[in-house]
């Protein structure tokens, strides 16, 4: 069996690429998609572990997670396109009205 | 696990307003088109009733756990959810002033979502429970935000606090994930029994505090996670930006209490440090940002960033007993006051068809009543007597006296002068300023009058008759520790 080491290592780095593509991209659904890999990331965490203590607490958390994770994205895209339908751009350097 | 009546009771409001919500649904669609504005005191009304049907059903002493440990039910819960509910009634009569808001029955039917979310989050006792809970408050607050699809401000506010929420959700989620993957279970109060034999080492728990202290500072908006909050509230609808105010804050704030005290006390030396460092900054910077603020509704924006940092100087000074009522104490004055604020600019804003500080001069020649709410909401905000914002106050200072922390009570007395100067700035505006607009009266609506009317009455019973709110407050307090 892989060592849980192996699979918590792997999910910080999952974790770290996440976050900085959540700050560093530009794109509104380049930083969604990096949103999900920080989400997936702590998935992983949960289902390793549930495997190693072979109890199903966390493997129904990923389920409520990947519901939640679904639902957020719908509200996303859907703010999206209402941005997109007066800016013609997802750029979200260009979401900019509000400031002072 | 076998069903009895008696666990419908920790979930009893819940249910409810899922009721109230189905039937407001339905009355959308079979009420004729002239008659929807009728839905917001149907959603009002309802949650009131909601209010009083769940005053038989008060917690013991001794905390409840029901639903496989998913939800405890004490007071600190129950006062939470009449907090929460009592927001959400006067959420609703507010936006009763806005027609693309308040006759549409979707609106209702997302803010008592969010209520449900937020009624879960007060009484989650595992981490299953807390995390959708958030999310069921999130989740609907960013289509809140953005309701006004046709209005640029208003979606780039929603899609601004979905991306700052579902990052910071996801950073909390991964703070979760490794306080189960190194205590085995979700439960809260095994996770600190966990901690406490050892099982879980203290850089560890300290890492995943840290992770979830991030989530929940963000719900908060305390600083460094504070920024998208002037925006936020700015774009999005005003009574809806009332609502992220004052309700969606106190559901973060009962959060974060729970977890810091129910998981978290044995590093509680640790997170008082962390979290005074954070309240300092928080009210500094939401105080001086604030003085430059030319737009009423970012002005109460950050004068709602400092008061996260005054509540936090409660939350340090939590395990005396006066630490914990006191914060309970603040939020109640706070979610009154601000929802008065907010509600006062919801409807003026309307009228005036701008939040421009300009936009207020000379308010009390065109409605003195207005100004006078405004007055009194504002000089409980800078923490005023005979307003419940003083009262507060100085509970919250008395506390952090109490437990020696006397440097964060001064820093957080010299904040208040800094306070009072923006918002008497903005009473100098509405009382001694003149506009060419004097002679126009400003028509307010009966449902409007009456959430007011309830706001400062509240304001002012709150700060002038405290000892029964107290005892409310310390009752609440003390089912945090047993």
């Amino acid at each position: 069996m892989v060592p849980i080491q192996y699979y918590t290592a792997l999910s910080a780095i999952l974790f770290t690429i996440g976050a900085l593509g959540v700050l560093t991209r530009r794109n509104a659904i380049i930083v969604f998609m990096s949103v999900e890999l920080m989400l997936n990331s702590a998935n992983l965490v949960f289902v390793a572990f549930a495997r190693s203590f072979q109890s199903i607490n966390g493997q129904v958390f990923v389920f409520f997670v990947m519901a939640v994770a679904a639902a957020e994205v719908a509200v996303g895209l859907a703010l999206i396109v209402a941005i997109f339908r007066s800016k013609h751009n997802i750029n979200i350097d260009q979401i900019n009205n509000l400031r002072g | 696990m076998s069903l009895n009546p008696s666990m419908f009771i920790p979930v009893l409001p819940q249910i409810l307003l899922l009721a109230l919500g189905i039937v407001i649904l339905f009355l959308d669609v079979l009420l004729p088109r002239e008659q929807h504005r009728y839905l917001g005191w149907v959603a009002a009304v309802g949650m009131v009733v909601i209010m009083l049907a769940i005053l038989p059903f008060m917690p013991q002493e001794q905390f409840q756990l029901t639903w496989g440990g998913m939800v405890r039910f004490d007071w600190m819960s129950y006062t939470f959810w009449m907090l929460f509910l009592f927001g959400a009634a006067v959420t609703a009569l507010l936006a009763m002033d806005y027609p693309e808001l308040g006759e549409r029955g979707s609106f209702y039917l997302l803010l008592i979502a969010s209520t449900i979310g937020m009624m879960f989050m007060a009484s989650a006792g595992d981490l299953v429970m807390l995390y959708l809970s958030i999310e069921t408050v999130s989740i609907p607050l960013y289509i809140l935000a953005g309701f006004f699809v046709r209005s640029d401000e208003s979606t780039e506010a929603g899609f601004k606090y979905l991306l700052f929420g579902a990052m910071t959700s996801a950073i909390l989620l991964y703070g979760f994930s490794l306080l189960y993957g190194f205590s085995g279970t979700t439960d809260l109060h095994q996770i600190v029994l966990g901690i406490v034999q050892g099982k879980v080492s203290l850089p560890l728990a300290f890492t995943s505090m840290m992770l979830v202290l991030v989530g929940l500072s963000f719900k908060v908006s305390v600083v460094p996670f504070h920024f998208w909050a002037p925006d936020v509230y700015q774009g999005a609808p005003t009574p809806v930006a009332g609502f992220l105010s004052t309700a969606s804050k106190a559901a973060g704030f009962a959060v974060l209490i729970r977890i810091l005290f129910i998981v978290f006390p044995i590093l509680g030396n640790q997170w008082a440090i962390v979290l005074a460092a954070l309240s300092v900054a928080t009210m500094t910077l939401g105080n001086l940002v604030a003085l430059a603020q030319r737009n009423i509704k970012r002005l109460l924006a950050y004068s709602s960033i400092a008061h996260a940092g005054y509540i936090l100087i409660g939350v340090v000074s939590g395990f005396s007993e006066l630490g914990m009522v006191s914060v309970v104490y603040y939020l109640v004055a706070y979610l009154m006051t601000n929802l008065a604020a907010f509600g006062i600019v919801s409807a003026f804003g309307r009228v005036a068809g701008s939040d421009d500080m300009t936009a207020y001069y000379g308010l009390s020649r065109r409605s003195p009543g207005l100004a006078l709410a405004m007055l009194v909401a504002f000089l409980s905000l800078a923490g005023m007597p005979p307003f419940a914002g003083f009262v507060a106050k100085v509970f919250i200072f008395a506390a952090a006296v109490g437990v020696g922390q006397i440097w964060l009570a001064v820093v957080g007395v010299l904040n208040s002068i800094i306070g009072l100067y923006y918002y008497l700035t903005v009473m100098k505006y509405v009382y001694l300023y003149r506009s060419e607009n004097d002679d126009q009266p400003v028509p307010l609506s009966g449902s409007f009058k009456l959430a007011l009317g309830v706001l400062v009455a509240g304001i002012v019973v709150i700060g002038v008759l405290f000892s029964p709110w107290f005892n409310w407050a310390s009752v609440a307090a003390r089912s945090m520790f047993f």
